[in-house]
């Protein structure tokens, strides 16, 4: 009796680790880690990045918009953007070369298939190897995370406007965070799916 | 008796700072019109720089007519947003915002982008020279 409760146990155990394991799997994110900014808890979802660290891509960059996270997109997209900022998404957006080159390596030593970041390579398998993408919300895994937001939401919400504008919504942005619980949507409060 | 030293102290030290800030900013301006005469500019002119702040140039990309007071308004003394972005743009005028006069890199960074951004090529010594004149004339 004693036997078959233990083995019992273990079963039990057995499946709902497994459960567990599958529910990680399909949703696209990897479970339990901690990286060196914040312990995280076990169970707990990762949804940071590195944060921006680089002066000079800080100072440049975001004099106009939000300073992206490098572990965003591939180092292949970095680099075209880095050698087209002539015309940056219809704007002249050109720096001397030495800040330039200063900002590219930069972006490409930290892009999302140069590091060992989970949520850098959950993006980089979204994106086809073939492919150089210029904005992180035409990415796959972008677009999967945010594809129950409503539009009314971010483009019909004048305080957000444009899936661009991540500062908007996620809170804790600028340290790298983007997880759900950081979320607050402006006019609408938390975002819970 | 203490307290009034100590406030007359402190208002010197104030005094110093600002003079001293001014003083550089003046600098930065005065030495990139000197290197622009070096590159052939001759006398600066703050009314062309007025007249060529509003004229008007088409983007080849967007067939769009634009000037420079499409985004700074034609008033240097107030505050402009960028046509597509919506970004703010602080006033132009030196006498309201000097701390956009005291760094040379910055100034030919951005003469740089928004010269080929709205007239479709960079502008020349003398231009720059005529614009910075009449952004700080307007003191």
């Amino acid at each position: 009796m004693k036997q078959k409760r233990f083995w019992g146990t273990i079963l039990l155990f057995g499946c709902i680790s497994l459960s567990m394991a599958t529910l990680a799997w399909s949703d696209g994110w990897e479970w339990g880690e901690s990286d060196e900014h914040e312990e995280r808890g076990f169970m707990q979802q990762t949804a940071g990045v590195p944060p921006v660290i680089n002066k000079a891509y800080k100072n440049e960059c975001s004099a106009c918009h939000f300073a992206y996270p490098a572990g965003f997109l591939p180092k292949r997209s970095w680099v075209k953007i880095m050698t087209t900022l002539d015309d940056h998404f219809g704007e002249n957006a050109e720096l001397d070369d030495e800040t330039m080159n200063d900002i590219t390596t930069y972006l490409s030593t930290h892009a999302a298939d140069q590091t060992p970041n989970r949520f850098s390579r959950s993006i980089t398998r979204s994106i086809a190897d073939k492919s150089v993408p210029l904005r992180i919300t035409e990415t796959n895994y972008f677009l999967h995370k945010h594809r129950e937001i409503p539009k009314r939401m971010v483009q019909g919400n004048i305080k957000v406007r444009s899936f661009s504008n991540c500062l908007s919504c996620h809170t804790g942005a600028s340290e790298g965070s983007f997880g759900e619980d950081s979320v607050h949507i402006p006019g609408y409060g938390r975002w819970e799916d | 008796m203490k307290s009034l030293i100590i406030l007359i102290g402190f208002i010197i030290f104030i005094s110093l700072a600002v003079s001293q800030t001014a003083f550089a900013a003046n600098n930065t301006v005065t030495m990139l019109l000197e290197k622009y005469q070096s590159e052939g500019a001759h006398q600066f002119d703050a009314n062309k720089g007025k007249s060529m702040w509003q004229e008007q140039h088409i983007q080849k990309k967007t067939g769009k007519s634009v000037s420079c007071s499409t985004c700074h308004t034609s008033d240097l003394r107030k505050t402009g947003s960028h046509i597509r972005t919506g970004k703010l743009i602080e006033a132009m005028s030196a006498n309201i915002n000097p701390e956009r006069f005291q760094d040379a890199k910055k100034i030919e960074k951005w003469f740089k982008r928004n010269c080929k951004w709205t007239w479709g090529r960079e502008c020349s010594a003398q231009e720059k020279g005529d614009f910075l004149t009449f952004f700080n004339l307007n003191k």
